[in-house]
C-alpha cells in the first residue's frame, strides 16, 4: 500500500467504502424527520431537542457522538504523537467529567423541562431576569461553538486528504463542501433527530475500528512494551526549533500542573458548551441522565486507547501529510495515515468512514445548539419579541444553515490554524460562563452585575494570556498553545511566580480571576442594594421529573 | 421560593453519599502515578493506573445513583421504579 500523497494517488477501495457509508447515513438523516415524529416539527422542543423524549440508549449514542468528536479522535493521538504523556490528559478529563457534572446536569434538566428552556442562556435569563447577561452567555456559546464546528471539518478533511483527495486551492476543498451541504440539508429538515439516529452508526463504527486498532496494531508492531520504548526514544530526540526533547512518556516536573489544570478546566467547561447541554436537555428524564453518567465513560476508555495510537504512530515511523492547501505538515493526519499504511484498504475505508461520520454528528448538534442560542436569546429577545414557536423553529432552521456555511467559510478562506486557535480560545471563553450557568443552578448569591464583571475579566485575561503564548515549532508569536509558564503570569505587571517554568492552563487561571472579581463586585453591589433582577424559577423546578403530573407539556406555547 | 405543592422537593437535597463523587478527583494527583514501572501488558504504570480510574469513576457514580434513588416522596401511586417518581436526596 502506498501513501496517497502523489497526485492521482486515489485510494479507490477506501473511497468507495467511505462514500457508501456516507450515502447510507445521509439517507438516515433525511428519514429521521419521521422517526418518533410529533404532529409538527415546527417547535424548538421538536426540531431543536428531538421532542425532549430520548431514552437511555439514544441519549448514550447521541451524547457520546456529540462529546467525542472526530476532531478529538484525530487531535488527541496527534498531541500524544507530538508531546507524549501530556496528550493523555484527555483520559482524566473525561473520567472526572461525569462525577463533576452528575448533580448539576440533573438540576439543569429539571429546571429547563419545567420552564421550557432550550439553551443555557435561557436559564440565565430566567434565573436573573437579565437579557444582557443572557446575551453575553449566548454570544460566548456561539463564538465557542463556531470554531468547534470548523474543526469537525478539519477532522473530516484530514481523512479525505489521506484518501488521496488532497487537491490544492478551493477545488481541493470541494469534497468537503459536498459532504457539508448534504449534512446541512438533512439537519435543516430533521433537526436533532438526524444526528441522534446517525450517532448509532457513527459510534458503532468507531468502537469496532478503535478496538481492532488497539489489539491488531501492537501485535503487528512488536507489542506495547516495544511501542513505548521506541516512542520514548523518538520523543527524547531534541526538537530542532527549541533544542529541548519533544516530550516524554511520563510527565515532567514542568507539565504536571498543566496536565492537572487542563484536565480539570476542560471537564468543567465541557457541559457549559451549548451542544453538550442540548444532548442532556433532549433526554426524557432524570433517570436517563443518571444512567448515562454511568455509561458514558465507556467512550472515555475508548478515547484513552485511541490516545495510545499516537505512540503506535511514533513507533511505526509515521510522517504526517502535508496539506496541499496550506503547505504545512498536518499532524492531525497521523492516525489516518497510520490506518492507511497498517490496515488492509477495505478496513481503512471503514475506519475513515467512522472518523468522517464522526465529524457529521457533532457538527449537526453544534449547529443546532448555536441556532437555538441565536433564536432564543438574540432573535426573540431583541429582534422579534412576539415570535411564535413556529417562527422560532423556522428561524433556527435557517440559522443552522448560516452557522454551518460560516464554518465552511472559515476553512475555505482562512487558514485552518485559525480555527484551531479559536477552538483553544473557545475552551477558555466557555469556561468563563461557569459562575453564571453552573453556580447559578445552586445559588443566586452572585449579583448579576458581579457575574457580568467577572465574565469581562475572565474573557479579557484569558484571551490576553493565550495571545502571549508563542509556539517555537511553528514560529508563531501568538496563540501558540495552552501551556502558560507560571513565570509569565502577570497581574497588572506583578509576576507572583517570577522565574518559574511550571506550566498551567490559562483557562483555569482566568476562571479564578473571573470568580474573584465576581465575588468582590457582588459584595459591593449587595451593600449598595442594587436590584438583582427577578428569579422566574422556583425551588421545586430543580427537582421536576418526567412523571410529575403538572409538568409543562412538550411543545407548549409559552 | 419555597415549594408550592405538598410533597414536592424544593431546597437543596444533601446526601453524604454524594461525597463519593469526589473520589475520582484523586486521579488528578499526578505525583502518585507519574512512573514508567511497573508495566502491565507493556503499558507503563502512568497509563494503566489511569485506565483503572475509569472503573473508579463509573463505580463512584453508580454508588451515588443507587444510594440516593430509593426514597420516594410520593406514595400510593402504581408500582413503578421508585426513582422515576421523585428523587429526593440526589441533589446536593
Amino acid at each position: 500500500m502506498t501513501l496517497a500523497q502523489a497526485p492521482g494517488g486515489l485510494q479507490w477501495t477506501e473511497l468507495s467504502i467511505f462514500v457508501l457509508l456516507f450515502v447510507f447515513v445521509s439517507v438516515m438523516g433525511f428519514v429521521a424527520a419521521r422517526w418518533r415524529a410529533a404532529a409538527s416539527l415546527e417547535h424548538l422542543d421538536e426540531w431543536g431537542l428531538g421532542g425532549r423524549k430520548f431514552g437511555s440508549w439514544i441519549t448514550w449514542f447521541l451524547v457520546g457522538g456529540d462529546l467525542y468528536t472526530a476532531y478529538t479522535f484525530v487531535a488527541v493521538p496527534a498531541l500524544v504523537f507530538g508531546a507524549g504523556a501530556l496528550g493523555f490528559y484527555a483520559l482524566p478529563y473525561t473520567v472526572i467529567l461525569y462525577p463533576i457534572v452528575f448533580l448539576p446536569a440533573l438540576r439543569m434538566w429539571s429546571v429547563s423541562r419545567t420552564r421550557g428552556y432550550v439553551t443555557p442562556a435561557d436559564f440565565v435569563r430566567g434565573r436573573y431576569g437579565s437579557p444582557t447577561l443572557a446575551l453575553l452567555i449566548a454570544i460566548t456559546g456561539i463564538v465557542a461553538t463556531m470554531p468547534y464546528i470548523a474543526l469537525q471539518l478539519v477532522g473530516l478533511e484530514a481523512v479525505l486528504r489521506t484518501m488521496g483527495l488532497n487537491g490544492g486551492g478551493i477545488a481541493g476543498h470541494l469534497p468537503l463542501l459536498i459532504a457539508f451541504l448534504v449534512l446541512a440539508l438533512y439537519t435543516y429538515q430533521s433537526g436533532l433527530r438526524a444526528p441522534a439516529l446517525i450517532a448509532f452508526v457513527k459510534d458503532g463504527l468507531i468502537y469496532v475500528v478503535i478496538l481492532v486498532a488497539v489489539f491488531y496494531l501492537p501485535s503487528k508492531l512488536g507489542g506495547w512494551s516495544h511501542i513505548f520504548d521506541s516512542s520514548a526514544q523518538a520523543l527524547a530526540q531534541p526538537n530542532p526549533n527549541t533544542g529541548k526533547p519533544k516530550g516524554s512518556i511520563v510527565l515532567t516536573s514542568n507539565n504536571q500542573l498543566q496536565y492537572i489544570t487542563l484536565a480539570l478546566g476542560s471537564a468543567l467547561a465541557l457541559f457549559l458548551y451549548p451542544h453538550s447541554l442540548t444532548g442532556v436537555l433532549a433526554s426524557r428524564g432524570r433517570n436517563v441522565i443518571k444512567r448515562n453518567m454511568m455509561a458514558l465513560p465507556a467512550y472515555s476508555l475508548l478515547l484513552g486507547l485511541l490516545a495510545l495510537l499516537g505512540y503506535v504512530a511514533l513507533s511505526a515511523g509515521i510522517k504526517p501529510i502535508t496539506n496541499a492547501a496550506t503547505g504545512n505538515a498536518d499532524s492531525n493526519t497521523v492516525v489516518p495515515v497510520l490506518f492507511d499504511t497498517q490496515f488492509p484498504s477495505w478496513f481503512a475505508g471503514i475506519a475513515f468512514a467512522a472518523i468522517g461520520i464522526g465529524a457529521l454528528v457533532p457538527a449537526a448538534i453544534m449547529s443546532i445548539a448555536a441556532a437555538n442560542l441565536w433564536t432564543r436569546n438574540i432573535y426573540k429577545e431583541y429582534l422579534r419579541r412576539g415570535a411564535t414557536p413556529a417562527q422560532e423553529a423556522k428561524q433556527a432552521k435557517i440559522a443552522s444553515l448560516v452557522v454551518k456555511f460560516g464554518a465552511v467559510a472559515f476553512i475555505l478562506f482562512i487558514d485552518p490554524q485559525f480555527s484551531i486557535d479559536l477552538q483553544l480560545i473557545g475552551g477558555v471563553l466557555i469556561l468563563q460562563t461557569l459562575p453564571s450557568v453552573a453556580i447559578a443552578l445552586y445559588t443566586r448569591w452572585f449579583h448579576r452585575i458581579g457575574l457580568i464583571a467577572g465574565w469581562v475579566t475572565g474573557m479579557a485575561w484569558g484571551v490576553a494570556m493565550l495571545y502571549a503564548i508563542p509556539n517555537p515549532n511553528t514560529h508563531r508569536a501568538h496563540f501558540g498553545g495552552s501551556a502558560l509558564p507560571l513565570g509569565d503570569l502577570s497581574i497588572f505587571g506583578w509576576h507572583p511566580f517570577s522565574g518559574s517554568t511550571v506550566q498551567i492552563y490559562p483557562g483555569f487561571v482566568a476562571l479564578i480571576g473571573n470568580l474573584v472579581v465576581a465575588v468582590i463586585v457582588t459584595i459591593i453591589a449587595r451593600n449598595l442594594k442594587v436590584f438583582n433582577g427577578t428569579d422566574d424559577t422556583e425551588g421545586t423546578d430543580y427537582h421536576a421529573d418526567e412523571h410529575d403530573k403538572d409538568l409543562r407539556p412538550i411543545g407548549a406555547v409559552r | 421560593m419555597s415549594g408550592k405543592a405538598a410533597g414536592k422537593v424544593s431546597g437543596l437535597q444533601v446526601s453524604p453519599w454524594n461525597l463519593v463523587l469526589l473520589i475520582p478527583l484523586l486521579m488528578l494527583v499526578t505525583p502518585w502515578f507519574n512512573f514508567d514501572k511497573p508495566r502491565v501488558l507493556g503499558l507503563p504504570f502512568f497509563y494503566w493506573y489511569q485506565f483503572l480510574f475509569v472503573i473508579v469513576g463509573v463505580a463512584s457514580v453508580a454508588i451515588v445513583y443507587v444510594t440516593t434513588k430509593g426514597k420516594p416522596t410520593v406514595t400510593g401511586k402504581p408500582d413503578r421504579l421508585a426513582v422515576q417518581e421523585l428523587d429526593e436526596g440526589e441533589n446536593r
